[in-house]
C-alpha cells in the first residue's frame, strides 16, 4: 500500500488545478504585459485569478500581490512593515518563538539591522493568547507576526482575537498562513489581518507560487526590481500557469472546506486515538484546535529519521522534526519551543493527512506504526537502559 | 537519487549482529541521547580474537546501518586489526555515506575502540592509551 501522509510538506495537485493551468502553458501563453489580444488574454486570466483569490480570503483584488510563495510573502510582509516602522521610529517587533524559518530568519536579518525582536513563548501546546501580545505590544512596536496555524505540530492560533488588538492598538499585523490557506476559514477582514502569506501547493495547486496580501494602505518593499508587474511592487513576469492554477485549487479548497474538514478531522482522530496506545508516546500541540490533517506524535527511545526510512519502506511517506532530518544538528525548533527535550523531539513523527486518504490506509498505519516503533525500541540502548530503569522514562 | 547507497539500506533494513552478548568481554557506549545518536557495542574475545560482536544503537538510519557493518568488520579479526578501523573504512564498505553522516561513521569507529579499551582495562590488560580517542572526541556534535 502506498499512502502519502505528508501534506503539511506539500500536496498532490488536484485535477481542477491541472486543468486551470494547461490553457497557460499550451495555446495561451501570451505575456500579460503585452499589447496583442495573446498577451491581453493572459492578461484576463491574471485579472480573474487575482479576483477569485480575493475573494476567497474576503479581500479586495488590489490588495493581493502573486509571489514566488510563501516564504517570499514572508520575506516581503515582514521588511515592508519593519521599513514603514523605522519610518516612525519605531524598531520593536513581536513574534512567536516556533514560527517558520521564513518568518523567523527574515527576523534575525532585521534584528542585525537595529530591531528589536520579541519571541513569546508558546507554551506547552503551541499557541499565544491575544493577552500576551497585549502585555508585550509597546508604543514602538511596528509589527506582529504570529502564524495562523504552526507547520509541524498543527496547532491553531487565535488570529482573530489577536487581530482585533492590532488594529485596536495600531500595529500592523502579518499572519503567515501557509498551513491554513484552504483548510480553514480566512476573512481578512472579520479577522482584521493586514499582511498574510500563503502557497498555492499546499493546498494542491503548484508548487513555487503563493500570495502575499496586504491591506489597502500598507505600503511595500520590493524584494525584486524590475519591472512595473504587481502595481509595481514585485517584478518578474507572471507565472500565469501557476497562478490560474492556485485559484482554481484555492477556489475549490475554500468551497469544500466542511465537506472536508468534516471527513479529515475523523481520519486524524482515529490515528490519533490509536497511536496514542503506544506507550511511552505523546501527542505534540492542542488535541481540538489543530489543524484537520496533523497528526504529530513523539515516541520515546527512538530516532525520527530512521523511523520514516522503516515506514517509507512499508508505503508511508512521513516527516520528523529529528535532528537527522534536517541535516542540521539540532532538532525542530518547534518541538523545542513547545518544552520538548531533544531527546524526545529526535523521536518525532509528523503524519498530515488530506480528504483523499481514507479509512483502509489509517488502518494500515495504525497496523504498522506501532510495528516499526517496536522495531526501533528493540535495537534502541536508550529505550532498554529505560526499560531496565537506568535511565527515567520522559513520557 | 536515492539519501542512502543500496548498500546503506540493506544494512538499515536487516541489520547484522543487533542484539546484546550478556558475558561480553567489552563493551562501548559512545553518543549521547540529546544528540539523537547513541551506539553500543558489545565483544566477546578469546587469544586477542574478537569471535563475536553485537550493537544495539539509538539514531538515525546511516547510524544503524554504520553499527552493522562495523561489526561484520571486526567479528574474527584480531584487536589489533579492529583498532585500526577508521570510520572511512565504515563508510566506504557502505558505499559511502551523504556528508553530513559522516560523523555516524566516526561513532561506530569509537564504539570499538571504546569496547576494546572496557576489554583492557577490565581484564588488566596493559596497553597504550594514546591509541585511544579521549571523552572530548565523542563529543561530535551538539554539547
Amino acid at each position: 500500500m502506498n499512502i502519502y501522509a505528508d501534506n503539511a510538506a506539500t500536496t498532490k495537485m488536484s485535477r481542477t488545478a491541472i486543468e486551470a493551468m494547461l490553457p497557460y502553458m499550451d495555446g495561451c501563453y501570451g505575456n500579460p504585459s503585452s499589447l496583442h489580444s495573446l498577451g491581453q488574454r493572459a492578461a484576463e486570466a491574471l485579472a480573474k485569478s487575482r479576483k477569485d483569490i480575493a475573494a476567497c480570503l474576503g479581500a479586495e483584488p488590489q490588495e493581493i500581490y502573486f509571489t514566488s510563495g510563501g516564504s517570499e510573502a514572508d520575506n516581503q510582509a515582514l521588511i515592508s512593515a519593519a521599513a514603514a516602522g523605522e519610518r516612525k521610529g519605531k524598531k520593536h517587533i513581536i513574534s512567536t518563538a516556533f514560527e517558520h524559518h521564513a518568518v523567523l530568519h527574515t527576523l534575525e536579518k532585521l534584528k542585525k539591522q537595529g530591531f528589536e525582536i520579541e519571541l513569546l513563548d508558546v507554551g506547552r501546546e503551541g499557541t499565544v493568547t491575544a493577552a500576551q501580545v497585549e502585555k508585550a505590544i509597546r508604543p514602538d512596536t511596528c509589527l506582529v507576526t504570529i502564524m495562523f496555524a504552526n507547520n509541524e505540530i498543527g496547532s491553531i492560533l487565535p488570529i482573530a482575537e489577536i487581530g482585533a488588538l492590532c488594529r485596536q492598538k495600531g500595529v500592523l499585523f502579518h499572519t503567515d498562513a501557509v498551513q491554513a490557506a484552504g483548510h480553514l476559514p480566512i476573512d481578512v477582514k472579520a479577522q482584521k489581518i493586514d499582511l498574510l502569506s500563503l502557497s498555492a501547493h499546499k493546498f494542491h495547486g503548484p508548487k513555487g507560487t503563493g500570495v502575499l496580501f496586504a491591506r489597502k494602505g500598507v505600503p511595500l518593499v520590493n524584494l525584486i526590481e524590475g519591472g512595473a508587474q504587481e502595481r509595481g511592487k514585485r517584478a518578474g513576469t507572471e507565472n500565469i500557469p501557476a497562478i490560474a492554477g492556485m485559484a482554481a485549487a484555492l477556489k475549490e479548497a475554500t468551497a469544500r472546506m466542511e465537506e472536508n474538514t468534516a471527513k479529515v478531522t475523523a481520519l486524524r482522530d482515529r490515528l490519533i486515538e490509536g497511536l496514542s496506545k503506544i506507550p511511552h508516546s505523546a501527542l505534540s500541540g492542542a488535541k481540538d484546535l489543530r489543524l484537520p490533517g496533523n497528526v504529530h506524535f513523539c515516541f520515546e527511545g527512538i530516532e525520527g529519521e530512521s523511523l520514516l526510512l522503516l515506514l517509507d519502506e512499508k508505503g508511508i511517506c512521513a516527516s520528523s522534526g529529528s535532528a537527522c532530518t534536517s541535516g542540521s544538528l539540532d532538532p525542530s525548533h518547534v518541538l523545542l519551543a513547545i518544552g520538548r527535550s531533544h531527546e524526545i523531539a529526535h523521536g518525532s513523527l509528523r503524519l498530515s493527512l488530506c480528504e483523499e486518504n481514507t479509512d483502509e490506509e489509517i488502518a494500515y498505519m495504525l497496523a504498522e506504526i506501532p510495528k516499526a516503533v517496536e522495531q526501533l525500541r528493540g535495537m534502541s540502548p536508550l529505550w532498554r537502559d529505560k526499560i531496565n530503569g537506568k535511565r527515567e522514562f520522559l513520557l | 537519487m536515492a539519501l542512502y547507497s543500496e548498500k546503506v539500506m540493506d544494512h538499515f533494513r536487516h541489520p547484522r549482529n543487533v542484539g546484546v552478548i550478556d558475558d561480553a568481554d567489552g563493551i562501548g557506549e559512545v553518543g549521547n541521547a540529546k544528540c539523537g545518536d547513541i551506539m553500543k557495542i558489545y565483544l566477546k574475545i578469546e587469544n586477542d580474537i574478537i569471535t563475536d560482536a553485537k550493537f544495539e544503537t539509538f539514531g538515525c538510519g546511516s547510524a544503524i546501518a554504520s553499527s552493522s557493518m562495523a561489526t561484520e568488520l571486526i567479528k574474527g579479526k584480531p584487536l589489533s586489526e579492529a583498532l585500526q578501523l577508521s570510520n572511512k573504512a565504515v563508510a566506504e564498505a557502505l558505499d559511502g555515506l551523504p556528508a553530513y553522516k559522516m560523523h555516524c561513521s566516526v561513532l561506530a569507529e569509537e564504539a570499538i575502540k571504546a569496547a576494546v579499551q572496557d576489554y583492557y582495562e577490565k581484564h588488566g590488560v596493559a596497553y597504550d592509551k594514546t591509541q585511544f580517542p579521549d571523552c572530548a572526541s565523542c563529543a561530535h556534535c551538539c554539547e
